[in-house]
C-alpha cells in the first residue's frame, strides 16, 4: 500500500521497516517535516476556526441554556449581553429520557434510521441494476446513461419544487391515481405518506451517483475473470456472484458509506418538501434545525445537544463499519 | 493491495470497450470445468440474446422515463400563465406562453440572486481547491507524525451534519459580523467541500509517480516548487474534479444559506426560489420558471463535468 512508500525520498519501505524511536522522530521531525506542515496549515486553520473551534462551542453550548433570548444580541444600537447559564447535561437527559423523550427523540431517531437504511438500500439495488443493464453492449446506452444521470444534475433543490408540485393534493401523481381508481393519498400532509414521498423523491435524487460509481466499478472488472469462469462453467448468477460482487467491493464499500453519510444527513430533500409543516417526518437533521432555527425562541442549546448525539451516532457506526470492513483486509479509504 | 482488479485509474480515460457481458448465456463451457482456464486477451463482444436485450430496454426506457418525468413536467408546467395552472395542467396546452420568463428576469432579484451564487460558488471553489490540493499533496506525498490522526479528522468532518455546527457557526459569524457576507457563507462552504477535495486529490496525487517529484528534487527545486510546477501541472484534471465537486456543492446548498443571509437581494439561488411560496401566497408559476432558468445552465455544466466527475469521486474513494 502506499503507506509503505516514502514518497518525498522516494525509498521504498518494506511493511515492517524498523521505525525510528519516538525521541528520534519528534528530533527529526521538524527538520525532515516541515514543509508537509507547511503544506497543510491553511486546511489546518481553516478547519480549526471553522470546524473544531465551532464544534467545542457547541459542546459548551449543550451544556448551557442557550436560546435565541439569552444569547448576546444587538438590537439596533444596544447591545444585551448573554445572560445564559451552565446547566451541565441536563439537555443530553432531557432529550435522552425526559418527559416527552419518545416523542422529540426517540421516535426520530427510529425513523431516521428506517429512512437512513431504506434509502441506502434502494439507491443501491437500484443502482446496481441500472449499472449492469448499461454495462451490457446495447444501442443507445450512452443515451440511456445520459437521460438517467438527469436526477443528479439538475440541483436538488429544483427538483424538490418539482415534486412537491407532482405531489400536491390535485397535482399530477394524484390525478393519475384517480384516473386508474386508485386511492389517492394525502402525499404531503399524511405522516405516512410524507415518509413515502420523502424516500422516494430522495431514492429518485440519489440513484444517479450509485448507478454512475458501480458502473465504473464494473468497467474496471477485469474481462478475462469473466471469461475464465465461463469456461469453468460458471451460471449467469455464479457470474454476478463471484466475478461481479467482489470486483465491486472495494467501489461498494466506499459509495454505501457515503451513502449513509450523505443520506443519514440529508436535508434539502425533507427541508424543501415539508418546511415546518411536518414534524413527523422530519429526520435527526432537520428536527435539529427546526429547533434552532424553525421555532420561536429559538433553542440554541438543544439544537447543538442534537447535533451532537447525531455524530456521535455517525462516528460509532463509521467506526463499525470500517472494522467490519477491515475484517477482512479491506483496505477503505474513506 | 486489497483486490488486484480493481485498477480505477482517475484519468478520464476509462476503456470503454472492457465493458462485458453480465447477462444470461447458456455456457455451454460445463464439460470444461475441470481444465483451468487461461484468461485469453481477446475483447468478448458482449452477445445477449434478443429476449435479454428486449427487457434490458423495456426497463432501461422505464426509467429514464422516471428520471425524466419531473423534470419534464417543471418546464412544461413553467410555461402556464396562471399560479394554479399546475392543477390544471391540460389547460396549460392551450395558453402556454413565456410571459412567466419573462417577468421573472424583468421584475424579480433574479439577477440578485445570480450575483450571489456566482460570487458565493466561485469563491468556494476557488479557496476550497487552492487549499485542498496542497493538503491533498502534503498526505499524498508524506508520511509526517499525526499523518493518520489528520486522515481521520478530515474524514470525520465529512460526515458533521449540518446541526451540529450551525449555531455555533452562526454565533461564530455573528461575532465576527460575517453573517449575511458573502465571505463568511464561502468560508463556511469550504469546511464542507475542502476535506472531500482533499481526500480527491490525496487519491489523485497518488497515481503520479512520485519519481516525477524526486527528479524535481535532484534538479534542485525545493518541495515547493516540485508541487507548484511540477505536480499541479499533471493534477490537473484531478484539480478540474475537486472544482466541479465543489461548485457542485455550493450551489446546491440549502440550509447555510438559507440561515446566513439574510438581505433578499443576498438569498442564493436556493434560497431565492423559495421566497415564491409563503404562507400567503403561491406563485407556483414564477417559481417554476425561476426554477428552470437555474436547472438550465446548472445542468448543462454538469453533463458537461459529469465523466470527470464520476471517475474522480470514485476513485478517490477507492483509492488506499
Amino acid at each position: 500500500m502506499t503507506v509503505a512508500i516514502d514518497r518525498a525520498t522516494g525509498k521504498r519501505r518494506g511493511d515492517r521497516a524498523p521505525r525510528p524511536g519516538p525521541f528520534r522522530r519528534l528530533r527529526h521531525g521538524y527538520q525532515k517535516h516541515w514543509y508537509a506542515y507547511a503544506m497543510i496549515a491553511p486546511v489546518v486553520i481553516v478547519l480549526g476556526v471553522l470546524v473544531l473551534y465551532p464544534l467545542a462551542y457547541g459542546l459548551y453550548l449543550t451544556l448551557t441554556d442557550a436560546n435565541s433570548l439569552n444569547t448576546a444580541r444587538t438590537i439596533g444600537v444596544n447591545h444585551i449581553d448573554a445572560t445564559y447559564k451552565f446547566i451541565g447535561l441536563d439537555n443530553y437527559a432531557d432529550i435522552l429520557w425526559g418527559d416527552t423523550a419518545y416523542d422529540r427523540f426517540w421516535s426520530h431517531v427510529v425513523w431516521t434510521v428506517v429512512w437512513t437504511a431504506l434509502c441506502v438500500t434502494l439507491h443501491y439495488t437500484i443502482g446496481l441494476g441500472l449499472a449492469l443493464l448499461l454495462n451490457q453492449k446495447l444501442r443507445g446506452r450512452t443515451f440511456y446513461r445520459l437521460v438517467l444521470i438527469l436526477p443528479w444534475a439538475v440541483p436538488t433543490f429544483v427538483t424538490v419544487f418539482g415534486w412537491r408540485f407532482m405531489l400536491a393534493d390535485g397535482g399530477i401523481v394524484n390525478s393519475a391515481l384517480d384516473a386508474l381508481h386508485l386511492p389517492a393519498p394525502l402525499w404531503l400532509e399524511d405522516t405516512f405518506w410524507q415518509r413515502f414521498a420523502a424516500i422516494m423523491v430522495n431514492t429518485w435524487c440519489g440513484v444517479p451517483f450509485m448507478m454512475l460509481s458501480l458502473l465504473g466499478g464494473l468497467q474496471a472488472i477485469d474481462t478475462s475473470l469473466y471469461e475464465a469462469s465461463e469456461m469453468d462453467g460458471a451460471n449467469a448468477w455464479q457470474r454476478f456472484r463471484y466475478v461481479t460482487l467482489p470486483g465491486l467491493r472495494s467501489v461498494s464499500s466506499t459509495v454505501v458509506l457515503l451513502g449513509v453519510i450523505w443520506t443519514f444527513n440529508q436535508f434539502a430533500i425533507i427541508f424543501l418538501l415539508f418546511g415546518n409543516t411536518a414534524p413527523d417526518a422530519q429526520i435527526l437533521v432537520t428536527w435539529a434545525y427546526y429547533l434552532g432555527f424553525g421555532q420561536q425562541p429559538r433553542d440554541f442549546a438543544q439544537s447543538a445537544a442534537y447535533g451532537i448525539l447525531l455524530l456521535a451516532i455517525l462516528i460509532v457506526f463509521t467506526s463499525f463499519y470500517r472494522r467490519w470492513l477491515n475484517r477482512n483486509d479491506q483496505q477503505l479509504a474513506i | 493491495m486489497s483486490t488486484p482488479s480493481t485498477p480505477s485509474t482517475p484519468s478520464t480515460t476509462r476503456p470503454t470497450s472492457a465493458a462485458s457481458t453480465t447477462t444470461v448465456e447458456t455456457s455451454a463451457a460445463a464439460a470444461a470445468r475441470d481444465t483451468p482456464a487461461a484468461p485469453k486477451r481477446r475483447t468478448r463482444r458482449g452477445e445477449s440474446t434478443p429476449a435479454v436485450r428486449l427487457v434490458s430496454h423495456g426497463i432501461l426506457i422505464a426509467a429514464s422515463l422516471v428520471a425524466l418525468f419531473p423534470v419534464a413536467w417543471l418546464v412544461y408546467l413553467s410555461l402556464g400563465p396562471d399560479k394554479d395552472d399546475y392543477l390544471h395542467p391540460g389547460g396549460i396546452w392551450g395558453k402556454m406562453t413565456f410571459d412567466n420568463y419573462t417577468f421573472v428576469l424583468e421584475h424579480t432579484k433574479f439577477f440578485d440572486w445570480l450575483q450571489t451564487t456566482m460570487i458565493v460558488t466561485l469563491g468556494t471553489t476557488a479557496i476550497g481547491v487552492i487549499i485542498s490540493a496542497t493538503t491533498g499533496y502534503a498526505v499524498s506525498r508524506m508520511r509526517f507524525p499525526g499523518y493518520r490522526k489528520f486522515m481521520w479528522v478530515l474524514l470525520v468532518t465529512q460526515m458533521f451534519p449540518v446541526a451540529v455546527l450551525m449555531v455555533p457557526m452562526y454565533q461564530i459569524l455573528s461575532d465576527l459580523q460575517l453573517i449575511d457576507t458573502y465571505l463568511g457563507l464561502v468560508l463556511v462552504y469550504c469546511t464542507t467541500t475542502v476535506p472531500y477535495c482533499a481526500w480527491l486529490m490525496k487519491g489523485y496525487f497518488d497515481t503520479i509517480p512520485f519519481e516525477i517529484d524526486e527528479a524535481g528534487r535532484v534538479d534542485g527545486l525545493t518541495p515547493f516548487g516540485t508541487f507548484a510546477r511540477l505536480i499541479l501541472p499533471l493534477a490537473k484534471p484531478g484539480l478540474a474534479v475537486a472544482a466541479f465537486y465543489s461548485f457542485l456543492t455550493a450551489f446546491g446548498e440549502v440550509a447555510f444559506a438559507a440561515t446566513f443571509m439574510l438581505s433578499d437581494t443576498k438569498y442564493t439561488f436556493a434560497v431565492g426560489l423559495q421566497t415564491f411560496v409563503s404562507e400567503h401566497d403561491a406563485q407556483r408559476n414564477l417559481m417554476a420558471a425561476t426554477a428552470v432558468l437555474i436547472a438550465i445552465p446548472a445542468a448543462a455544466f454538469f453533463y458537461f463535468v459529469q465523466k470527470n466527475l464520476v471517475t474522480g469521486l470514485t476513485s478517490g474513494g477507492t483509492k488506499g
